[in-house]
Parts: structure tokens; C-alpha cells; sequence
């Protein structure tokens, strides 16, 4: 039986077919990458719904303002530098020697750890119209830089490890004990106008 | 006289390209799996903030994009050069907002629209108060998953 060899094909063109397929791929894809600052807003007020003030102690709030020149105020102090904040938000949140002034803890219990005292500060983020939004940011990057300061600080407390490397059941116990605390208030000229 | 005769023709023999086509294939095999499909043409300048605490996003297929930045300069002479925000293909005003979070939820499973997220690329030179707008409309549409998007901030280390 005479068979008949199938001829080769010629690979001499597959450079140049990749070569078209790479360069569609370039021009129609974007190398961003999806990365930033996750927030969750607070719902609308219901409109039927009176606007109560809540009644949240004023030791428990930690007002931050962001003027138009961007000039940043936390309590009643004056921010200079990004450290100062850092550390201004984690005495806020920890208020490790119980001060009057420092937000109250209130005891809970939390499953599958016990009981711990919970603070109750909230810290609200003002800002004005004409606030650049870097600025914006930064300020919401050095809040979520404390939290996760505080968080790393009680993991590495009862698990020896950082918030990170804990189990999905651990870092639910931390993020009930240390929550999340960063309201994003109503807008409100923080400038007044004269 | 002595005849000196050269064994080859000179010149340097051709490189093989036998394996041009494998090279070239696996460049195009990094540029598929690290990039990710073009969804709209940018209308607006967004040079993202910096911020170190960043998360990455979960559910790349559940977000919908806002830009708000200046147009990029084609378009100064028709919008201006002031912040303006982009959705989809061309730009848009505030009460724009409502259908497009509604459009976008309406492209998603039942399941999937809870997890929906809106992300917003804005440039850091904007001003806070078109960005407050945006969020008290998305906050009316009840968008309320947001992400800043922003870069990672390069720390120099001493």
C-alpha cells in the first residue's frame, strides 16, 4: 500500500499571524488595574421619615473637616502631617486609657470569642465643595490605614498573626470587635461664606 | 602565488526564526491574561489619587464605571475645561446618573445586583463638590457599593 505523505505545512507565516494577534490584543485592552478604596455610602434618609438627630454622645464623635484650602482639622486640632491623623484616629478608636474625653466602650458579646468592650466612636469626615480630591483621599486612606493598624494590633494580640493571615471565622471576630466606623455625613459646607 | 581560497562565502549564516512564532505567542498569552477588555474611549483626563490601604476589586464583571475629570483637549473647545463626568461613551449631567445606575443594574443576574459595585475614577485634581453630587445621586439610586478607585502609592523605603 502505497501511502502518500501528507505534505508540511508551512509554519513561516505563524510569526506574523501572532504578531497581528498580539497587536489587536494591544490596542483593545487596557492594563488598569482594579484597585482602590472600597466605601459603602449610607442609605437616604427616608423622606416621611423626620430627620432626628441622633443622639450620639459628643465624647463618641470625632469630627473630621477638610477646608477648601485643604487645611484638615480632626477634634479640635489642627493635622500637619499624615502620622499626626493616624495617630490621633488610633487613641480615638482605642482609647486605651479610658479617658472622659475618648469615645465610652460598650460591652458585647461576640461569638466565638467572648466578651469585649466595643468602642462607640464614630468618626465623621466633612469636607467642602472646593476640597481637592486628593486630598479626599488621603484623608480616607489614613482612616482606613488606622483601622487596619487597630485591627493588626488586636490580631497580633489573640492570634499572634496579622489581621491578614487569619482565618474568614478570626477576621469576622476582629471586624465585630473593631468596626468600621467611618460615616460619610451628610455634605455640608464646612467654609462658611460671608 | 599561492591561492588562498575562502571556504565559505562570507556574510553570517541567517539566524533560524523557528521559534519566533512561540516567542511572539507567549508575549500574546501575558497581554491576554494581564490586561482586560477596553470598555469605553476616555473623554475625561483621570490621573488617579494615590493611597496605600487599597483593596482590589472583587467582582471585575459587577462594576460600572464613572469617570469625572476635564476633557481631554479634543473636546475643550466644545465642554469646556472644566470637571465633567463621563458614562459610557459621552458625557453626561448629574440626573444622568439615575439611568444609568438603573441600566446597569437592569444588565445584571437578580442574584448579582446587591454586589454591584460603582467605580469611581476620578481625576485628583477635581473638586469636591461635583463628587459629592454624584455620591448623594448614587446614594438616591440606592448604588451604595462604591470604590475610590485610586494607584498604589509607591513607598520609598530609606
Amino acid at each position: 500500500m502505497a501511502s502518500k505523505k501528507t505534505p508540511e505545512i508551512n509554519g513561516g507565516s505563524m510569526a506574523d499571524i501572532s504578531f497581528l494577534m498580539l497587536i489587536f490584543f494591544l490596542m483593545v485592552t487596557t492594563m488598569d488595574s482594579e484597585i482602590g478604596l472600597a466605601r459603602r455610602l449610607p442609605p437616604m434618609p427616608d423622606k416621611n421619615q423626620k430627620v432626628e438627630d441622633l443622639k450620639v454622645n459628643r465624647r463618641n464623635i470625632m469630627d473630621l473637616k477638610i477646608n477648601s484650602r485643604d487645611g484638615v482639622m480632626a477634634g479640635n486640632k489642627i493635622i500637619t502631617s499624615e502620622q499626626q491623623l493616624e495617630d490621633l484616629v488610633v487613641e480615638f478608636l482605642t482609647n486605651p486609657a479610658n479617658s472622659e474625653t475618648l469615645p465610652s466602650k460598650k460591652v458585647e458579646f461576640i461569638e466565638g470569642f467572648g466578651d469585649y468592650a466595643v468602642s462607640e466612636g464614630v468618626i465623621s469626615v466633612q469636607n467642602d465643595r472646593s476640597t481637592t480630591y486628593s486630598k479626599y483621599i488621603e484623608v480616607q486612606n489614613v482612616l482606613v490605614k488606622a483601622l487596619n493598624r487597630i485591627r493588626d494590633d488586636f490580631s497580633r494580640a489573640n492570634w499572634g498573626k496579622d489581621y491578614i493571615n487569619l482565618t474568614e471565622d478570626q477576621q469576622s471576630i476582629v471586624r465585630k470587635a473593631i468596626p468600621n466606623k467611618i460615616s460619610e455625613s451628610e455634605p455640608k459646607d464646612v467654609t462658611k461664606k460671608k | 602565488m599561492a591561492k588562498f581560497a575562502r571556504k565559505d562565502k562570507g556574510g553570517t549564516p541567517t539566524i533560524s526564526t523557528a521559534s519566533l512564532p512561540d516567542i511572539v505567542f507567549m508575549i500574546l498569552m501575558f497581554f491576554m491574561v494581564s490586561t482586560s477588555m477596553r470598555q469605553t474611549d476616555r473623554l475625561v483626563n483621570v490621573t488617579l489619587p494615590q493611597a496605600s490601604e487599597v483593596t482590589k476589586l472583587e467582582r471585575k464583571d459587577l462594576s460600572s464605571y464613572i469617570y469625572i475629570g476635564t476633557p481631554t483637549s479634543q473636546y475643550q473647545a466644545r465642554f469646556g475645561n472644566d470637571a465633567r463626568i463621563q458614562l459610557n461613551d459621552s458625557f453626561k449631567t448629574i440626573e444622568d446618573i439615575r439611568d444609568f445606575v438603573a441600566a446597569e443594574r437592569e444588565a445584571l443576574s437578580e442574584s448579582d445586583r446587591q454586589l454591584m459595585t460603582i467605580s469611581l475614577k476620578i481625576d485628583e485634581d477635581t473638586r469636591m463638590g461635583i463628587v459629592t453630587d454624584v455620591k448623594q445621586e448614587l446614594r438616591r439610586c440606592s448604588a451604595l457599593k462604591i470604590m475610590y478607585a485610586a494607584r498604589k502609592k509607591v513607598v520609598t523605603a530609606y
